[in-house]
């Protein structure tokens, strides 16, 4: 049996949780240290924490929270928002983070994946990318939270982020954001047959039956946000994971 | 008291966090003297074999260690790459491993895996426990681990391995010899599974 991460993306904004739609509208959720804790009973395969106000706001990410909220989290943490040098990332680790989520300094300082990659292992360096569709259907990345668009094309991007020695791929659509309308597996497919790392998928899961068609077009992990904290699509706030039985029966012992 | 072994080539807080978590003392050290005091070792370690020995013979961590737990029979736990480095060599580097158990840390052969299984071996996965120990004491054949790793145990003497796990083939995924111990995989990000194994090593 082939078992595949699947993974809680909690998003912060001044330190509280908040969940988007199509990255628009930050809804509160709660303390995240109370969902850390939740998810620790629930038994997460993984966590990633995202700041998504960090680099808008252009400033370091929050030390005292990320501490705060690692100390508690007994299961792979990744964390992403505001990370622009290979300092932060050695402080980062140092608080007890074990993967670095890349996205908005992608573009400008690829160099940054090479310097973390060969210090920390490629095994620790996420690399985060947003994708939207443009008006005619073509996949384009975007960076600072879905604001501005990278000037190159999809493919040849992740393969550059490849090259510079990222261990993973997080490919989150933004069109599909909180959308509950399955994951996009075209998307999924694209990127997967392009390079060789990774891909973790994000964006549009709407229960355990989201999972098995991402992992079948190519998908490495699964990660999800809105089915995690919501009860369902009508958003009741509720930590929840599925359960260990149900991920062997419904989509590790289908792989 | 635990003693976390500082090399600069390890998560070490993690450990930190999961050991507080069950009411268990420790402290981080990198210095000879107090490693000399300590009741019970953790060896940590995320990164390359030749790094992860580079560091700890800079340190002038080695003499203090063999004499440790070569002669005084302190209990150690080797974690993920400090797991590997308790072998002869690796085929990551050309450095010597400590050589405390004799095994060699082997590259996954790629040609042996399904396409769809990737390396590093990045993934929650079973334990197959191959003989009785306190360390996994109350864990079974359904205990899951994290693991992330490209490079894997290989002991030459089957009578040193703790328990095995199947990525595509079978491979050695704990160690025991006598008062040293290694796991391949993340006990302190391991939920109950890892915390049930710690508590058990403080225990021991």
């Amino acid at each position: 049996m082939r078992r595949i991460r699947i993974i809680p993306v909690l998003t912060l904004q001044n330190e509280k949780l908040v969940k988007t739609i199509r990255f628009k509208n930050p809804t509160y959720i709660g303390d995240p240290i109370n969902a850390v804790k939740i998810f620790n009973e629930k038994e997460v395969d993984e966590i990633v924490i995202l700041d998504i106000t960090a680099t808008k706001e252009k400033r370091e990410p929050n030390y005292a929270k990320i501490e705060e909220i690692a100390s508690e989290a007994f299961m792979p943490f990744a964390y992403g928002g505001g990370i622009t040098n290979i300092h932060q990332i050695e402080k980062l680790f140092k608080l007890g983070i074990e993967k670095m989520v890349l996205n908005s300094i992608l573009e400008t300082n690829m160099d940054l994946v090479k310097e973390a990659a060969k210090i920390f292992g490629s095994q620790s360096i996420v690399a985060s990318i947003d994708v939207k569709k443009n008006v005619f259907g073509k996949e384009q990345a975007y960076k600072i939270s879905g604001s501005t668009k990278i000037n190159l094309p999809l493919v040849e991007y992740i393969k550059q982020i490849e090259d510079a020695g990222a261990g993973e791929l997080l490919i989150n659509s933004i069109d599909r954001d909180g959308t509950y309308q399955g994951y996009d597996l075209e998307l999924i497919k694209q990127v997967s047959s392009s390079v060789h790392i990774p891909i973790i998928a994000c964006g549009g899961a709407a229960s355990i039956d989201s999972f098995l068609p991402a992992i079948q077009h190519g998908a490495s992990a699964i990660a999800a946000g809105s089915m995690f904290v919501y009860t369902g699509s009508t958003r009741g706030i509720l930590i929840n994971y599925p359960k260990q039985e149900d991920l062997v029966s419904k989509v590790y012992k289908q792989l | 008291m635990i003693t976390i072994i500082n090399y600069n080539a390890g998560n070490i807080k993690s450990i930190q966090n999961m050991l507080k978590r069950i009411g268990a003392k420790s402290c981080i050290s990198g210095d000879a003297k107090e490693i000399e005091q300590a009741e019970k070792l953790i060896l940590p370690g995320v990164g390359h074999f030749d790094y992860g020995m580079r560091n700890l013979q800079e340190s002038s961590l080695i003499d203090v260690l063999n004499k440790k737990v070569l002669l005084d029979k302190t209990t150690l736990l080797g974690i993920c790459l400090g797991a590997q480095l308790l072998g002869n060599r690796s085929e990551e580097g050309v450095e010597a491993g400590l050589g405390w158990i004799d095994m060699d840390v082997v590259k996954f052969d790629e040609n042996k895996l399904p396409k769809n299984l990737k390396i590093p071996h990045m993934s929650w996965n079973e334990i197959m426990i191959k003989k009785q120990s306190n360390l996994l004491e109350g864990l079974t054949n359904e205990s899951r681990f994290y693991f992330v790793h490209s490079y894997r145990l290989k002991c030459n003497n089957e009578n040193d391995i703790l328990a095995t796990t199947n990525s595509g083939y079978e491979f050695t995924s704990a160690v025991e010899k006598e008062n040293i111990f290694g796991v391949q995989f993340h006990p302190e990000k391991s939920h109950k599974y890892g915390m049930r194994l710690l508590e058990n090593f403080v225990n021991v």
